[in-house]
């Protein structure tokens, strides 16, 4: 890595290693996430992705290695304290609150926010098909309409980085798509997006850089203009680029 | 007329089980915690009102704003010393924790207090009562209601339009998300083992100057707001007030028609509650799911 990535970069991970008790899911991952952009972090089930994304945001402890933010170490750092610093994690399966309101689980996420950036009317201006549900249910909402929330109650923290898992699992390609239109304008506004998709072409057109993981080990990472689609499936399935 | 007071005298007895048992279910839909302790830590705050109502020369009731605020510190410090840290080690630990601190607490109030019934300086309350036609309705068993109606909606209006109450809701919904968030998760356990201690302690009053206690009336009194509890359904707070209700009037209208089986009625009720509807009765389908537990994602 050089110098200069180390500068701009806004989210820097070096040689983390995870484990859930005995199982180790990541081993010495690193990576650099520059200010501003967005990018993609691809690889089959089970590669890490998930592990990599909750234990930025806090969620799972790190055994060894060091996630730094902003130019500060915050490996060691609850999650309400990456939240107020700007870290926002959108979680794989949306976990939404399911007996609070729709409105009420935006406001929960505001609980450490890190700015108020995103007041309630701008996250209704910015998702207009959960303005109307503000007032039910979370758990009476469309798949679709549940992954807005969870992302609108990530926004509530006002972050600098938001971090996306699987926004697209189980949704039809059209709400994918205004979704994805609606993180370009996030992207626009000024936040840094690193995105866990599936669908390798989202993940492409949507990112300028990609990494890969494969059995918790980065197997690929460089922008995404230099790498061919089987470029990527090769390190998907853990085969050596030759 | 008999059996008319027989309800009412369950109604009001009733809001005392009612509020007894609002900690026990707050405390188990947020924390997951089952506090085997929760009617000892009623019986210490009768204690502690007795102490510092002897040594004022003063009704019971002036206490309060005192006592009120000692029983709170006391649910934080007990939730931060103690159940937190047993959480860390699985359900069970703060069961056994819980019930351990039962054990301990009874018996240093007998070390200390010996197991002489006591009761509580209620005041001229203690002796007035109202009466509507044929009715007697002491004034002290109506005041037990009102406070519990008090407190059970009290607390229900908190939780439903407070940011401190969306905080507790979000985390009886989903712990490990609610974290994620950026709710300050161990705070919201704090706070709420407080008002769950507070409450208690309110509940430990009025057994006091209703009746008397002693070291040991504690586990009785455990095993009433369990019913309550479960004849309600937990985490629901009006729930556990029409939990309490029922539970009094059965006992009211058994105890009428033969006092020996009372006590037993309100238990075969609680069984066929079990039986039937194992959420509670007054709990939707929502609330009476199993929370997920926080998995191990990939």
């Amino acid at each position: 890595m050089s110098e200069s990535a180390v500068d701009t970069a806004l989210l820097e991970v070096s040689g983390l290693d995870v484990f859930y008790r005995d199982f180790q899911a990541l081993f010495g991952v690193s990576l650099s996430v520059p200010r501003g952009g967005a990018t993609a972090l691809v690889g089959a089930n089970g590669a890490g992705k998930t592990t990599l994304l909750r234990t930025i945001a806090g969620a799972q402890p790190a055994a060894s290695g060091f996630v730094r933010y902003q130019g500060s170490d915050v490996t060691a750092a609850p999650p309400y304290q990456r939240i107020s610093r700007g870290i926002a994690l959108v979680p794989e399966g949306r976990k939404l609150f399911p007996s609070l309101t729709v409105e009420e689980n935006i406001l929960v996420g505001a609980s450490a926010a890190a700015s108020n950036s995103w007041p309630l009317e701008r996250i209704y201006g910015a998702f207009p098909m959960i303005a109307r549900r503000r007032r039910q249910r979370a758990s009476t909402l469309s798949g679709g309409e549940q992954q807005a929330v969870a992302i609108a109650r990530a926004l509530a923290s006002g972050p600098a980085l938001l971090l996306l898992d699987e926004i697209s699992l189980g949704l039809s390609p059209l709400i994918v798509g205004e979704l994805y239109e609606t993180l370009s304008g996030l992207r626009s506004a000024g936040a840094t997006l690193l995105i866990v998709e599936q669908d390798l072409r989202r993940a492409m057109d949507a990112c300028e850089s990609v990494v890969c993981l494969f059995e918790g080990r980065v197997a690929l990472a460089a922008p995404a203009a230099d790498l061919t689609r089987e470029q990527i499936i090769a390190a998907y399935f853990g085969q050596d680029r030759s | 007329m008999n059996w008319v007071n027989a309800i009412i005298q369950g109604v009001l007895l009733g809001g005392l089980y009612a509020l007894i048992a609002c900690g026990l279910s707050l405390t188990f839909g947020v924390m997951r915690i089952v506090n085997l302790a929760h009617g000892d830590l009623a019986v210490c705050g009768a204690y502690l009102g007795l102490v510092l109502s002897t040594a004022a020369g003063v009704p019971v009731w002036v206490t309060l704003p005192l006592l009120l605020p000692a029983a709170f510190a006391v649910g934080v410090a007990l939730q931060v010393l103690l159940l937190g840290r047993a959480l860390r080690h699985g359900v069970l630990a703060p069961v056994l924790v819980t019930f351990g601190l039962s054990v301990m607490i009874e018996n240093l109030l007998q070390v200390s207090a010996t197991s002489d019934p006591r009761g509580l300086n209620g005041g001229a309350l203690a002796l007035a009562s109202l009466h509507i036609g044929s009715i007697t309705v002491s004034w002290l068993f109506l005041t037990a209601f009102l406070a519990a109606c008090v407190v059970l909606s009290g607390l229900q209006l908190t939780l439903s339009h407070t940011s401190w109450g969306r905080r507790v809701r979000a985390t009886s919904d989903d712990l490990d998300t609610a974290r994620l968030v950026g709710v300050r998760v161990l705070r919201v356990f704090a706070g709420v083992a407080g008002v769950a201690v507070a409450t208690a302690a309110l509940a430990g009053v009025f057994i006091g100057t209703i009746g008397t206690f002693d070291p040991l009336t504690g586990a009785n009194t455990l095993i009433f707001a369990f019913e309550a509890v479960v004849i309600g359904g937990i985490g629901s707070l009006w729930g556990t007030l029409a939990g309490g209700v029922i539970l009094g009037i059965t006992q009211g209208l058994v105890g009428q028609a033969n006092e020996s089986y009372a006590v037993l009625a309100v238990y075969l009720l609680c069984l066929a509650v079990l039986a039937v509807r194992p959420g509670g009765l007054f709990t939707s389908r929502q609330a009476a799911r199993e929370v997920p537990a926080a998995g191990a994602p990939g």
